[in-house]
C-alpha cells in the first residue's frame, strides 16, 4: 500500500465525482434545455482540463495505484486534449440535440463516463486498467449511439457498433491474456522486462501480438477492421458521431503507445510490419471509398480511416535495427497528427450540426451547395477544414503530414521512402474529394428553396476552431515541440 | 541594408492583410468600397517593392534584403527571406501585375467582388513569398498555398467549364508538388537537418540520389511551367479563368516553375541536370515548335494565347538547360518580358470579351474600324508576342537563340523557327480579329476603350517598350547572380 499515490490521479477522481454529481443533479432538473446540467458538466470539464494543464509542465512520470496507472507528459497532454474535445463536442451538441429530444441527462452523464474511460486508457499501465478503461468508454459510447431510440438507423448503428466492438474487445482481451500467459505479468513494465530476456516462447508472443494489434486496429478504425466506422458515423446522431470520432481516437492512440511501445517494443519488428500493412491498406481503401460517397458523414468516416492510416505510418519507422533514435521522432509526429486530426474533425462535424435544423440533418454533401453565398463565414470555415484534411499549407494538416513523412524518410530506408511516396500519391486522391466539398460550397448555386443558414450558438466556437487550424498552420512550432517533448519524456520515464 | 530588411515581409504580408480584410468585412452591398480598398492594397503592395529595385546591389551574387528568424524549431525551419539577381525582378513584377488585375476586373466582376479581389491580393502576397523564400519548407508552403486562391478564382468566376478546369489545375499541380515535398524532406535528411536552400546548394550528392531528386523536382516544376507533355491543364485553366485569373496565371504563376528550375534543380543537382539536359532540351523544343503549330489552329483567342505561353516557356527551359550564361540570362529576361506581354495579350482579349462575350476568333473581324485606339495597342502587344525587335519579347528570345547556337547549331536553328511560328499565329489572329470589313452587328456596336482600359493598356505598353529598348537594368541586375553560381554549378557535386 506504499504507493497508492492518490495525488497523481486527482483529475480522474474529480472527473468520477463530477460525473456522479451530474447524474444526480440531472434528476432534479426540470428545465427542458438542461441548462444546470450543461453548466455543471462544463465546469467539471474545465476543472479537469485545468488540473491536466497544471500537471503538463512537470513532465515526470509518476506511478500510482500500485503501478496500475502512470501519469506522464504524454498522458496529461492527451487527457487535456480529450477533455477539451468532449467539451467542444457537447457545446456543438447542445444546439443540435435540443430539437431532437436528445438533450437528456444521459447525454452529459454518459459523455463524462466515456471521458473517464478515455482518461483511464490514457494513463493505464496495466493490461487490466487499460481494458477496464476501454470497456467503460465503449459501453458509454454504445449507449450514446442508441440515444435516439425510436430512430431505426441509429439503433442499427448502435447494434453494429456493440456487436463488432464487443468482438474487438474480445480480440484484445484474448491477446492480452496470451501475453499474460507468456510473461506472467499484467504490468506493462514487467512485460517489457520479461520480453527483454528473450526467454519467452516467441510463438505465443507473436500470436498474442496479432490479437492485440487487431483489437487496436478496430478501436482506431483502420482497414481491415474499419467496417463499423462508416455505419456508426452515419447512423449515430451527429452530436454522438462527434463524441465517437473525436476523443476516443486519442485514447486509441494512447493505448497503442502503452501496449505496443512501452510494453512490447522488443517485438517492434513484428508489429511495425503489421502496422505498415494496416496503414497502407487504410489509406488506399479509405481514400478510394471516400470518393464514392454522397453522404458527408460517411465521406468523413472514410476520410478518417485514411487519415488514421497515415497517422499509423508514424509508428512504422520507430525501431530500425535496434536503434530507437527515430522512435521518438515517429511517435511524436503521430501524436501531433492525431491531435490535429481530432481538432479538424471536431470542426467538420460541428459544422454539420450548425447547419442542421429540426427535421433537416444537412448531412448530404449536396446540402452544402452554394454555402459561400448563403453564409460566407461558415463556408470559409469549412474550406479551412477541408484544406487541412487534404494537407494543403498553410493549414495544420500539412504539418501533420510533413512530420510523419520526415519521420519515414529520415530513417534512410528505401522501403519507407517508397511508402512515403505511396502515401503522398494517395493523399492526392484524398485531395480530390476534399476539394469537391469546397467546390460544392463555392462553385455551385444554392439548391432551389434551400433555406438561408441561420447560424447562431456554436458559430463563435466554430470560427475559433477554424482559427486554431489556421493559426497552428502558420505557427506550428509550439505544439510540435510539445508533442515531441511529451513523447520523449514519457518514453524515458 | 540593415534598416530595410523588413521590405520583403511587407511585400508579402501587406497584400495578404488587405486580402484578409476584404474577405472578412466585404459584402455584396459595398462592392464599390471593396474595389477601392483592393486598389489601395495593390498599389501599396507595389510601392513597398520599389526599394527592392532601387536599393538592389548589382555587384554581388549574395542574397539581399535578408530576413531570418526561427520558425519551426523542431525541424530547424527558418522564416528566411532574401532576393538575388535571379528573383529580384519577380517581386515588383508580381505586385505590378496585381494592380493590373485589380483594374482589369473593375467594372466586370459583379458577383462577390470582395472575395475576388481578396483572393488576388492574398495570391499576390503568397507569390512574392515563393520568389523570396530561402528556406525549402517556407518555399513549399508558399508554393502550395498559392493553389487555394487560384482554385477559388477559376472555380467561382470562370467560364462554363470552370469546375473541370479548377480541379484539373489543382490536382495536376498538387501531384508534382507532393513529389517535391518528398525531395525536400530527403534533402533535409541528407544535409543533416537543414532546410536552407543555400546549404543545399553546397551539398555533395551521389549520382543516384541526384537523379531521383531531379525526377521529383522536374515533376513539380515541369507541370507548373508547363512543359510538353504535361501542359494540358494550362489551356483549360486559361480559357475558363476570368481575365484577371488568366493574367496572373500567365504572367506570374508560370514563372514559379521556371524559377524553381533555377533555384533548385540547376544548383542542387547539377550532375543530374547535365545528364538529363538532352531530355529537357528535346521537350522544350517540342514545346516551342509543336505547341506553336497547335496554337496556329486554335479557334479560341484565349486558347491561342495559352498555347503561345507554353511555347514561350519552352524558350525559358531551353535557355536554362543549355548551361551558358546567355541562355540562362535570356531565360530570365524571357520570364519577365512574358509577364508583361502575356498579361497584355490576355488583357486585350478581356477587353473584347467584356463587350461581345465571345472568345471565338470567328465572332470578330474588322474591330479596327470601331475600336481604333484599342487596335493600336493590340498591334503593339501582338508584335511583342512574336518577338519584334524593340519590344520586350525580342530580348529574351534573341539571347536564348544566341546561347543555343553557341551550344549546338541545330538546336539554335530549331528554336529560331519558333519566331516564324510565333509571328504566324499571332499575326494571323490579329488579321482575322482586327482587320478586314466589319463582319457582324456585335463588332459594329463596339465602343472604343474607356479611360480605365486605356490606362491599363498604356502602362503595359510602356513596360513592353521600356524592356525592349532598354533591357540593361534587367540584365545588369541578374548578371552577377547568373555568372557567379555558374562557376560551381559546372563542377560535379558527386564525391
Amino acid at each position: 500500500m506504499t504507493d497508492l499515490n492518490w495525488l497523481a490521479v486527482i483529475p480522474e477522481i474529480v472527473l468520477l465525482g463530477m460525473a456522479c454529481l451530474v447524474a444526480m443533479l440531472d434528476l432534479f432538473v426540470t428545465c427542458p434545455k438542461r441548462r444546470p446540467t450543461y453548466l455543471l458538466t462544463m465546469v467539471s470539464l474545465a476543472a479537469v482540463a485545468g488540473l491536466h494543464l497544471c500537471a503538463l509542465d512537470d513532465g515526470s512520470s509518476v506511478y500510482a495505484m500500485q503501478k496500475m496507472v502512470v501519469t506522464d507528459a504524454m498522458g496529461h497532454l492527451l487527457s487535456l486534449c480529450a477533455t477539451i474535445a468532449v467539451a467542444i463536442s457537447l457545446t456543438y451538441a447542445q444546439v443540435y440535440a435540443g430539437p431532437r429530444d436528445l438533450l437528456k441527462g444521459e447525454l452529459f452523464t454518459l459523455s463524462l463516463f466515456a471521458l473517464l474511460g478515455i482518461s483511464i486508457m490514457i494513463i493505464g499501465n496495466n493490461f487490466l486498467s487499460i481494458y477496464l478503461g476501454l470497456e467503460l468508454m465503449s459501453l458509454s459510447l454504445y449507449a450514446l449511439v442508441a440515444l435516439r431510440r425510436d430512430h431505426a438507423q441509429s439503433t442499427e448503428a448502435a447494434m453494429k457498433y456493440f456487436v463488432l466492438g464487443a468482438l474487438a474487445s474480445g480480440f484484445l482481451l484474448y491477446g492480452l491474456s496470451m501475453m499474460y500467459g507468456a510473461t506472467g505479468s499484467l504490468d506493462i513494465g514487467e512485460v517489457y522486462k520479461a520480453t527483454l530476456t528473450g526467454q519467452i516462447n516467441k510463438q505465443v508472443l507473436a500470436f498474442g501480438l496479432v490479437f492485440i494489434v487487431s483489437g487496436l486496429a478496430f478501436k482506431l478504425g483502420v482497414v481491415p477492421f474499419h467496417m463499423w466506422v462508416p455505419d456508426v458515423y452515419q447512423g449515430a446522431p451527429t452530436a454522438v458521431t462527434l463524441l465517437v470520432a473525436g476523443a476516443p481516437k486519442l485514447a486509441a492512440f494512447a493505448i497503442t503507445i502503452r501496449l505496443l511501445v512501452e510494453g512490447l517494443i522488443n517485438l517492434a519488428t513484428d508489429w511495425q510490419q503489421m502496422l505498415m500493412i494496416l496503414a497502407v491498406a487504410s489509406m488506399t481503401i479509405g481514400n478510394l471509398a471516400a470518393i464514392a460517397q454522397t453522404n458527408l458523414k460517411r465521406m468523413l468516416a472514410y476520410s478518417g480511416i485514411a487519415q488514421l492510416g497515415f497517422m499509423l505510418l508514424g509508428f512504422v519507422p520507430s525501431v530500425v535495427a535496434g536503434n530507437t533514435v527515430s522512435a521518438g521522432n515517429g511517435y511524436g509526429s503521430a501524436l501531433f497528427y492525431v491531435l490535429t486530426y481530432v481538432l479538424t474533425t471536431l470542426g467538420t462535424f460541428g459544422l454539420i450540426m450548425v447547419l442542421s435544423r429540426p427535421g433537416f440533418e444537412s448531412e448530404q454533401i449536396s446540402d452544402l451547395a452554394g454555402l459561400a453565398k448563403r453564409n460566407p463565414m461558415l463556408a470559409g470555415v469549412m474550406a479551412v477544414f477541408m484544406f487541412s484534411l487534404a494537407g494543403i499549407p498553410p493549414t495544420v494538416g500539412f504539418y501533420a503530414k510533413l512530420a510523419v513523412l520526415q519521420a519515414l524518410i529520415t530513417t534512410n530506408s528505401d522501403l519507407l521512402l517508397q511508402i512515403s511516396i505511396l502515401a503522398v500519391l494517395l493523399s492526392l486522391v484524398g485531395a480530390f474529394y476534399y476539394l469537391r466539398v469546397v467546390k460544392v460550397m463555392y462553385f455551385d448555386e444554392p439548391a432551389q428553396g434551400a433555406p438561408a443558414v441561420d447560424a447562431s450558438g456554436a458559430r463563435l466556437l466554430l470560427s475559433l476552431n477554424a482559427l486554431a487550424v489556421l493559426a497552428l498552420g502558420i505557427l506550428p512550432s509550439g505544439l510540435m515541440s510539445l508533442c515531441a517533448k511529451a513523447i520523449t519524456q514519457s518514453l524515458a520515464g | 541594408m540593415q534598416t530595410m530588411s523588413f521590405i520583403l515581409s511587407l511585400a508579402i504580408w501587406l497584400p495578404v492583410a488587405f486580402g484578409v480584410l476584404l474577405l472578412a468585412v466585404g459584402r455584396q452591398e459595398n462592392a464599390a468600397v471593396a474595389r477601392w480598398v483592393a486598389l489601395i492594397g495593390a498599389v501599396i503592395g507595389f510601392l513597398v517593392t520599389i526599394p527592392v529595385m532601387t536599393g538592389f546591389d548589382n555587384t554581388t551574387a549574395a542574397m539581399q534584403f535578408v530576413e531570418k528568424a526561427s520558425w519551426i524549431e523542431r525541424f530547424n525551419v527558418f522564416y528566411h527571406l532574401g532576393v538575388d539577381g535571379i528573383s529580384m525582378w519577380f517581386v515588383p513584377l508580381t505586385a505590378f501585375i496585381t494592380i493590373i488585375v485589380v483594374l482589369a476586373g473593375w467594372e466586370v466582376i459583379e458577383d462577390r467582388p470582395h472575395q475576388y479581389y481578396g483572393s488576388f491580393l492574398i495570391l499576390s502576397g503568397l507569390t512574392v513569398g515563393v520568389f523570396s523564400a530561402l528556406d525549402g519548407l517556407l518555399f513549399y508552403v508558399f508554393f502550395e498555398a498559392t493553389l487555394i486562391p487560384m482554385y477559388i478564382i477559376i472555380g467561382v468566376w470562370g467560364g462554363p467549364r470552370r469546375v473541370y478546369a479548377a480541379f484539373k489545375f489543382f490536382l495536376y499541380t498538387l501531384l508534382g508538388s507532393l513529389l517535391m515535398l518528398i525531395a525536400l524532406i530527403f534533402l533535409y535528411y541528407k544535409s543533416g537537418g537543414s532546410f536552407q536552400i543555400l546549404d543545399w546548394h553546397k551539398l555533395p550528392l551521389a549520382a543516384t540520389p541526384q537523379a531521383l531528386l531531379f525526377g521529383a523536382f522536374f515533376a513539380a516544376f515541369a507541370v507548373k511551367v508547363p512543359m510538353w507533355p504535361v501542359h494540358t491543364w494550362l489551356p483549360d485553366a486559361h480559357v475558363e479563368a476570368p481575365t484577371g485569373g488568366s493574367i496572373v496565371l500567365a504572367a506570374i504563376m508560370l514563372k514559379l516553375g521556371c524559377y524553381g528550375f533555377l533555384r533548385f534543380v540547376l544548383p542542387i543537382v547539377p550532375d543530374a541536370a547535365h545528364q538529363f539536359a538532352p531530355v529537357v532540351i528535346t521537350l522544350s523544343l517540342i514545346g516551342v515548335i509543336y505547341i506553336g503549330l497547335v496554337a496556329m489552329v486554335q479557334q479560341d483567342m484565349k486558347k491561342l494565347v495559352a498555347y503561345s505561353s507554353i511555347a514561350h516557356m519552352g524558350f525559358v527551359t531551353l535557355g536554362f538547360f543549355i548551361f551558358n550564361e546567355l541562355g540562362i540570362a535570356g531565360g530570365i529576361v524571357q520570364m519577365i518580358s512574358h509577364g508583361f506581354v502575356s498579361g497584355a495579350m490576355f488583357m486585350s482579349i478581356g477587353v473584347l470579351y467584356d463587350r461581345v462575350h465571345s472568345r471565338e476568333i470567328a465572332s470578330y473581324g474588322g474591330v479596327v474600324n470601331t475600336m481604333p485606339k484599342f487596335a493600336a495597342f493590340a498591334l503593339l502587344f501582338s508584335m511583342a508576342n512574336c518577338g519584334l525587335p524593340g519590344t520586350a519579347g525580342f530580348v529574351g528570345e534573341w539571347m536564348v537563340i544566341l546561347g543555343a547556337v553557341q551550344y549546338d547549331f541545330l538546336i539554335g536553328l530549331l528554336s529560331a523557327t519558333a519566331l516564324i511560328f510565333g509571328a504566324a499565329y499571332t499575326l494571323w489572329m490579329y488579321k482575322r480579329v482586327y482587320f478586314g470589313d466589319v463582319t457582324n452587328d456585335d463588332v459594329r456596336g463596339l465602343s472604343d476603350i474607356n479611360a480605365r482600359e486605356f490606362l491599363i493598356l498604356a502602362v503595359l505598353a510602356a513596360a513592353v517598350l521600356w524592356m525592349g529598348i532598354q533591357p540593361k537594368p534587367f540584365t545588369d541586375a541578374m548578371h552577377v547572380s547568373v555568372t557567379e553560381p555558374r562557376k560551381h554549378e559546372t563542377q560535379s557535386k558527386q564525391n
